[in-house]
């Protein structure tokens, strides 16, 4: 298992190498770079663009500026410097970082505790008026885009003035006491992480009932009811427990989709995230910013689907990796 | 398919469990099955009991008809503007007048631009406009080719028929909402139809040469495989040139869908070929000396159709769902094309969308298509199911 452990982390250098010089190729067919606005500016000198060129190593060849990153985050852990806010894509990246993680932990929270309830709701009354209108709601959650769903919500807000309307914070927010904070961050993550828990938790519903129904079919279920078992002990200990058995690879999949998962409703809502953060730069040709962003991104899907596997190889002792 | 997730509506077989007997006598019961009824009925066969999925597909003909003769339903053209009219109501056809008279065909009634700023418009009672049907109207090219004026129905120019009122251009919302549909339905079923013989090809001859091949192969996969979707599909975007016309910028963006498609689905037919390559009819037409190519196409890919047909089906969805996102945001399909992502982005804006809810029906399109096709991909799934189908 350790041995696979880490040949795996080993596979993930040819990897990202093979991601950040895909990213890399991409933007630079992009056309323009980031002081091609400025060119056009009236205002802006040619000498202070050439300036602003030379300081962002914009005038070397395009494998020198290529290495030289890759070099500065081998050695450093430099994911280079953004040229719209002028401060280290780290230091950007991870103050973006949290907010995501902030808003897809709490989706993902949301999403396992509604979902699988109601999975093994709907699969013990499998047909039932209640199983029916549940699997509607769920083939409605899958299908509905965030962003019409998160429109939904804030126009909701709007109108009746309940929930904050966008953002993270209130425009006091600095001058709240902590648990103020804390409440006023709570009430804007309401709209954003309904959202992502809904289509989430529809998914992983689906999932959970189609698994129980699966097991309800096995013998050692039929043998459990045949000795005289009750349903309740029958469901709970036997069936549910080797039904979400299969649930945890998906759960290791979300971890890995947990800063990619919010991107659209992350500019829908406002919410200052890695999916605006992209965004933005992607707009204003900030190079180093994207190529960071998708590195961090590609990262942390990668070791999600490592969890993955190691948590599954944990779970269901058939599993061996040798 | 080894699928655990299951469609709401998947069928319990609970006395159909295969009993124990002579194996013989088994292969032999399954061979007659197969040679009685071809697999593809058979699945037909499944699919018509599955009411949800019936369901799915009418939806789907409903919409791809209604898309095929956009232009003739339409009561407007793509670029008609009524700029007196912007964030028009949706106009209501009536059959009671105002005196509480009773008409035998629909009508509508004029409207008077009140307040500009608060939008409110005032409707004129002085008379009737009756809904005609084969109207003459703006000239378009039905299916594409046939100059025409002839649309389906319309009112005198003196009112205005929109159905799901208009835009901040006085733009009618119904007719954008199916030219855009040429768009949003086409884009998913085009761009499943480049990834399908990409993935295929790719996948088979990984899969069946194996060992070095293989590895090669499958690294490159994953490497597109490590980045995170969404960001990669706006990366790919941001670099599409903005100054080419929309059908340029529709074709670019179907490309990219299926570069990000393409991986997930050849991943799946390595792993079937893999499982399919040692088996007796692909020895024996590597004994007769068959060429490895013709051995992939020819004898093994036919072996997934059914693997398919239920993965396109189900890949349509998310692939409609992805452009309409990247639209939504301004990196796909711009104005003044419409698409249905693009066409919600008037409602991003709160105050706007206050007052004028209608311009989320884009929305309720997108997902009429998307949970049509899972609904379809879902039954599809179901019928081919071999542990299921009761043969």
């Amino acid at each position: 298992m350790l041995r696979h452990i880490v040949q795996r982390l080993l596979n993930l250098i040819p990897l990202l190498f093979g991601v950040t010089l895909i990213s890399f190729i991409i933007i630079q067919l992009s056309p323009g770079d980031f002081l091609s606005e400025m060119r056009l500016n009236p205002v802006v000198s040619s000498e202070t663009v050439e300036a602003m060129r030379r300081n962002f190593g914009l005038d070397q060849p395009l494998h020198i500026q290529y290495l030289k990153w890759l070099r500065a985050i081998f050695l450093r852990g430099d994911l280079g410097y953004s040229f719209a806010y002028h401060v280290p894509v780290t230091w950007l990246i991870g103050s973006r970082l949290l907010n995501t993680l902030i808003l897809n932990l709490a989706a993902l929270v949301i999403a396992w505790l509604v979902a699988i309830p109601i999975g093994i709701h709907a699969a013990t009354r499998q047909y039932s008026f209640s199983d029916n209108t549940l699997s509607m709601t769920a083939y409605l959650g899958i299908s509905t885009p965030t962003f019409f769903s998160g429109l939904l919500l804030l126009l909701f807000a709007f109108k009746t003035r309940l929930l904050p309307i966008g953002g993270m914070t209130s425009l006091d927010y600095e001058f709240f006491p902590w648990y103020g904070k804390v409440l006023d961050v709570a009430r804007h993550l309401v709209i954003p992480a309904t959202v992502l828990a809904f289509t989430a938790s529809a998914g992983l519903m689906r999932q959970m009932r189609g698994n129980l129904l699966e097991v309800l079919r096995q013998d050692y279920v039929r043998t459990a009811r045949a000795k005289g078992l009750a349903e309740r002990p029958v469901i709970y200990k036997h069936a549910v427990r080797n039904a979400i058995n299969p649930l945890i690879t998906i759960f290791g999949f979300e971890i890995g989709g947990l800063l990619s998962g919010s991107a659209i409703l992350e500019n829908v809502v406002g919410w200052p995230g890695l999916g605006r953060l992209i965004l933005e730069a992607l707009v204003q040709k900030d190079l180093y910013v994207v190529m960071g962003s998708l590195l961090i991104g590609s990262i942390t899907l990668v070791l999600g689907n490592l969890v993955a596997d190691i948590l599954l190889a944990f779970a269901d002792p058939r599993i061996r990796y040798d | 398919m080894t699928s655990t997730g299951s469609g709401p509506s998947r069928r319990e077989a609970p006395g159909r469990r295969v009993l124990p007997r002579p194996m013989a006598a088994l292969a032999e019961q399954r061979q007659r099955a197969m040679v009685s009824r071809p697999p593809l009925a058979l699945a037909w066969r499944q699919l018509r009991k599955h009411r949800v999925a019936l369901i799915g597909g009418v939806i789907l003909i409903i919409l791809y008809t209604m898309s095929l003769f956009g232009d003739f339903i339409a009561p407007y053209s793509l670029d008609y503007t009524d700029r007196e009219r912007f964030f028009h109501p949706p106009t209501r056809p009536r059959v009671v007048d105002a005196e509480g008279r009773w008409h035998l065909r629909p009508f509508v009634y004029r409207t008077e631009l009140v307040d500009p700023g608060l939008r409110k418009y005032r409707i004129v009672t002085d008379r009737t406009y009756p809904l005609d049907v084969f109207v003459r109207g703006e000239p378009h090219r039905l299916f594409w080719i046939f100059p025409t004026t002839l649309h389906l129905f319309g009112v005198d120019p003196a009112a205005r028929l929109f159905l799901m009122g208009t835009d901040q251009f006085g733009r009618d919302l119904f007719t954008r909402i199916l030219y855009g549909s040429r768009i949003s339905l086409i884009i998913g079923v085009l761009a499943v139809g480049i990834t399908i013989p990409i993935g295929l090809l790719y996948g088979g001859i990984a899969g069946y040469y194996g060992g070095r091949v293989d590895n090669i192969m499958m690294r490159l996969v994953e490497v597109i495989i490590a980045f995170p979707g969404f960001y990669l599909f706006l990366t790919l975007s941001a670099v599409l040139p903005t100054d080419v016309g929309c059908a340029t910028r529709f074709y670019l963006i179907v490309i990219i869908l299926s570069f990000l498609g393409w991986t997930g689905f050849s991943r799946l037919i390595r792993g079937f070929v893999l499982s399919l390559k040692e088996q007796e009819f692909v020895l024996a037409a590597k004994a007769i000396g068959l060429d490895d190519l013709r051995i992939i196409i020819r004898h093994i890919l036919p072996n997934t159709s059914s693997l398919v047909i239920v993965v396109a089906t189900l890949s349509i969805p998310g692939a409609i769902l992805g452009e309409s996102g990247l639209s939504f945001i301004g990196f796909g399909i711009r104005e003044p094309c419409a698409s249905w992502g693009n066409l919600l982005t008037a409602g991003a804006n709160l105050p706007n969308l206050a007052q004028s809810p209608w311009l989320l029906l884009p929305g309720v399109f997108i997902i009429l298509a998307v949970v049509a096709y899972n609904f379809l991909g879902d039954g599809l799934r179901d019928a081919f199911d071999p542990r299921l189908r009761s043969s």
